[in-house]
């Protein structure tokens, strides 16, 4: 006979505010089974938990229903509490007060109602839940990391340096990202490179770090602790043992007008190259795509002046395959092109630029060694226009949130711009500043102050070209809507940031969530930032949302710590909500007929054949076998049964009838 | 004589539709009383003997939902999900049962006013359509029929 105990939280008042708890406890206190049912205001709270505790031992219940939040917030507390009270943690269910109830209904007697209905239906199941105990896997201890900008290489770093061994992906020829493309960084406009670069040695030289860059993940299988990934390594054409990295085959290479991804189309690089001086690793990599030796069969100059013989025309893409235990995406954002601002004339005059294109010309790497020079005719700008919010904030365009980092590189650029072109004139059109954080207001400050950027509150309607002067359109809402129109040589757009272009297949491939704007889902938007909602697989840096540098170290130091917490067990225990095939006493042993029907749904390839023999080995009959260390608890195998043998785990034909059964008798 | 309020089941997947529905909670989104939440693990797992049963006992309306396709947590469990709709749904119309009671949708981790705009449409449709008995009065007479002998 089942011994139930009810216990209706009010969550301060986020649930007692619409629900009438007191009724909800009263009520399920007339419910067959039930032996206690009482409310109270803060169920998760000590006193909350050792009351569930002390009523386990004094009505010595046999189920208990939390009604509560959502059980994805809460579930492992009060199991954990159950498990303390001495009984078995499967052997309590919650029933969603909060997230489903009194938060989106208004106060009455239908959202009351609502709550005794759900609290009756984890009644019902908790009546005919079984105990059950953890399943404990082993656990691998090396972290995949994809991604090798800053994040990455932070990440990399830190779990490398807690003893772990860490495979390090890149897409592309070097580490660094969006990082190393950077002048100078807010708001201590100290040099990106040199902060980054010696970061990007240290993960190269690291033992703990295995580095593959020109790398994609392919696929990945596998769970928390136990993952497969298979790695394509894509073919540089170029032998890494044997390239010494003199870089006599960039030089020579005849194909050199290639408008090179580093410096975002301003200056050129050739087939054969290395994206930056510093890049780690320092070897280069051939471009299929633009190389003459792949287009028309000849030329292989490359190969004459190589001195190590390290050109190795038929190189193939490479398969790796690897054992991983935990997984960091740290894939960072990529920036809206061209075809994006017709108004703004980007693509059709050279002179708009986007910031990263002002980086690249700032930078002391870049193509004109840090001279503002105008892409047009190498010109300095005496008047620039920075335009921000280009593109975010900006519903139409399909971008409604705010990029974050765009009002901080904007005042960086007028300032550098300043700093550089003396007697320059700099205007910012923006929509309000957002400079929250450490030393930023004040950053924008001095440029405001002491550099003299001019900043105009105000959207630009359109910029367009008259007698070689960028004529840039706007308004001062701050002088009531005057309209202002200022003859620029230079129009610098604050881009907005959006996700990387494949980062949809990425989260495809790893099984995570991600969000409208293809930006990976965090497991909670507070409390879990850095998980997803997939075991063992964390995000860190701007994949997530955009961020800036000391935000995508930290977060990717807090994802080091998940994976260094994950690694110090030698043993994971995983939830035992998975299927089981039925069996019982001879001579049917199992109601299974053995159409293996399941095998054919089963994602995981986690279905067996189990075969029945007698004494003298003879075959009696074959059987489906769950393999619980692959099963992961999806249930299709469940519903595809003919005749009903396999059962899930905590979802069980038995559990999931009677719930939605008491549901609807009284409903 | 009060409104009809329809009763509406929700049969949704723990990863993205149960999750969606929590944000809709997180983010104070109102959506009607009238719907009851199932949790499955997956879209996959849903039994459709249970929406035949849900029927007869007497639901007015009904909604599975879970991950977008190939967002499934579990790989495929969705594509099989909607495989066995298609041929469910065919089933339903032929013996009578009006498809337009359930409302077949995707509803991600992320979209938690979706899920209050799934609810209210179905709620406003099934309200327009009137309580549903025709499967409830076929299912009492078999069970009679049966009983008798």
């Amino acid at each position: 006979m089942s011994r139930i105990g009810v216990f209706v939280c009010h969550c301060g008042e986020n649930i007692s505010a619409t629900v009438n708890c007191q009724k909800v406890a009263e009520t399920a206190s007339g419910y067959e089974g039930v032996v206690h049912s009482v409310d109270y205001k803060y169920m998760c709270s000590d006193p909350g938990q050792t009351l569930i505790k002390q009523a386990i031992k004094d009505k010595n219940l046999t189920g208990v229903v939390v009604a509560a939040c959502s059980p994805r917030m809460h579930e492992p507390t009060f199991r954990k509490a159950c498990n303390e009270g001495g009984l078995n943690p499967f052997m309590c269910e919650m029933a969603n007060l909060r997230e489903h109830c009194s938060w989106v209904h208004d106060k009455g007697d239908l959202t009351t109602e609502k709550a005794i209905d759900v609290v009756r239906t984890q009644v019902e199941k908790v009546k005919r839940n079984q105990p059950l105990t953890d399943i404990k896997v082993p656990v691998t201890k090396t972290a995949l990391v994809i991604g090798g900008g800053i994040a990455g290489i932070q990440t990399s770093l830190d779990i490398a340096n807690c003893g772990h061994k860490v495979i390090l992906i890149e897409k592309d020829p070097s580490i660094g990202g969006h990082m190393s493309q950077l002048s100078e960084t807010f708001p201590t406009l100290d040099c990106s490179q040199c902060i980054l670069t010696p970061r990007m040695v240290e993960v190269a030289q690291h033992p703990n770090i295995t580095l593959y860059t020109y790398a994609e993940l392919e696929s990945l299988d596998g769970f928390i602790g136990n993952f497969t990934a298979k790695i394509r390594k894509k073919a540089k054409s170029i032998d890494e043992k044997l390239c010494t990295g003199c870089g006599l085959c960039t030089t020579k290479c005849p194909t050199k007008k290639i408008p090179s991804e580093f410096n975002e189309g301003l200056g050129f690089r050739p087939a054969v190259y290395v994206p930056f001086p510093q890049a780690v690793p320092n070897i280069p990599v051939i471009d299929r795509i633009n190389c003459t030796y792949y287009i028309k069969g000849k030329c292989k100059v490359c190969e004459k002046v190589c001195p190590t013989k390290a050109i190795v025309f038929d190189q193939e893409d490479e398969i790796i395959e690897v054992a991983v235990g935990a997984i960091v995406v740290a894939t960072g954002f990529g920036i809206k092109q061209p075809d994006f601002f017709p108004e703004y004339g980007y693509g059709k005059y050279p002179d708009v630029i986007t910031g990263m294109q002002f980086e690249r010309l700032a930078s002391a790497s870049g193509p004109t060694f840090g001279e503002i020079k105008r892409p047009s005719d190498g010109q300095v700008p005496k008047k620039i226009v920075f335009i921000a919010c280009a593109g975010s904030r900006d519903e139409a365009k399909g971008i409604p949130y705010c990029s974050k980092i765009c009002c901080m590189y904007t005042a960086k650029h007028a300032m550098l711009y300043q700093h550089k072109v003396h007697g320059g004139e700099s205007t910012v059109f923006y929509m309000d500043i957002r400079a929250a954080g450490k030393n930023y207001e004040e950053f924008v400050r001095r440029a405001i102050e002491e550099d003299t950027v001019k900043y105009v509150r105000g959207r630009v309607s359109r910029v367009y070209e008259k007698n070689g002067k960028l004529i840039v359109k706007g308004v001062d809402t701050l002088l009531g809507a005057m309209p202002v129109e200022i003859e620029a040589d230079m129009v610098v757009l604050a881009t907005a940031g959006v996700a990387n272009p494949g980062a949809e297949e990425l989260a495809q491939k790893l099984h995570i969530s991600y969000d409208g704007y293809k930006f990976f889902a965090e497991s909670h938007p507070k409390l879990k930032p850095i998980e997803t909602n997939t075991g063992g697989i964390m995000v860190a840096g701007a994949c997530q949302s955009i961020r800036d540098i000391p935000e995508s170290v930290s977060m990717a130091s807090g994802a080091a710590v998940k994976v260094a917490c994950l690694f110090s067990q030698n043993e994971l225990t995983r939830e035992p909500l998975i299927a089981v095939v039925n069996r019982c006493a001879a001579p049917l042993y199992s109601t299974c007929v053995g159409c293996f029907l399941c095998q054919s749904a089963c994602p995981y390839q986690a279905i067996e054949r189990e075969e029945i023999k007698d004494r003298s080995g003879k075959l009696i009959k074959s059987i489906a076998k769950v393999n619980p260390g692959l099963c992961q608890g999806c249930g299709t195998c469940v519903a595809f049964c003919r005749s009903r043998s396999i059962d899930i785990q905590g979802y069980t034909h038995d559990q999931v009838y009677n719930e939605v059964m008491a549901l609807l008798n009284e409903y | 004589m009060s409104e009809f309020e329809p009763k509406v089941v929700a049969f949704v997947c723990n990863w993205c539709t149960y999750a969606g529905a929590d944000l809709t909670g997180t983010s104070r989104i109102k959506y009607a009383t009238n719907v009851r939440i199932v949790r499955f693990p997956c879209t996959g797992r849903i039994d459709y003997m249970l929406l035949m049963k849900s029927f007869a006992e007497g639901v007015d309306g009904i909604i599975v939902s879970g991950c977008h396709p190939n967002d499934c947590h579990y790989t495929s469990g969705n594509f099989q999900a909607r495989r066995r709709w298609i041929v469910f749904r065919n089933l339903c119309d032929f013996m009578g049962i009006d498809i337009r009671r359930i409302q077949f949708s995707w509803v991600s981790a992320a979209e938690g006013a979706k899920w209050a705009d799934v609810v209210n449409t179905t709620v406003t449709t099934i309200r327009e359509l009137g309580p549903y008995t025709d499967y409830k009065k076929v299912a009492n007479y078999f069970e009679k029929e049966v009983s008798h002998g």
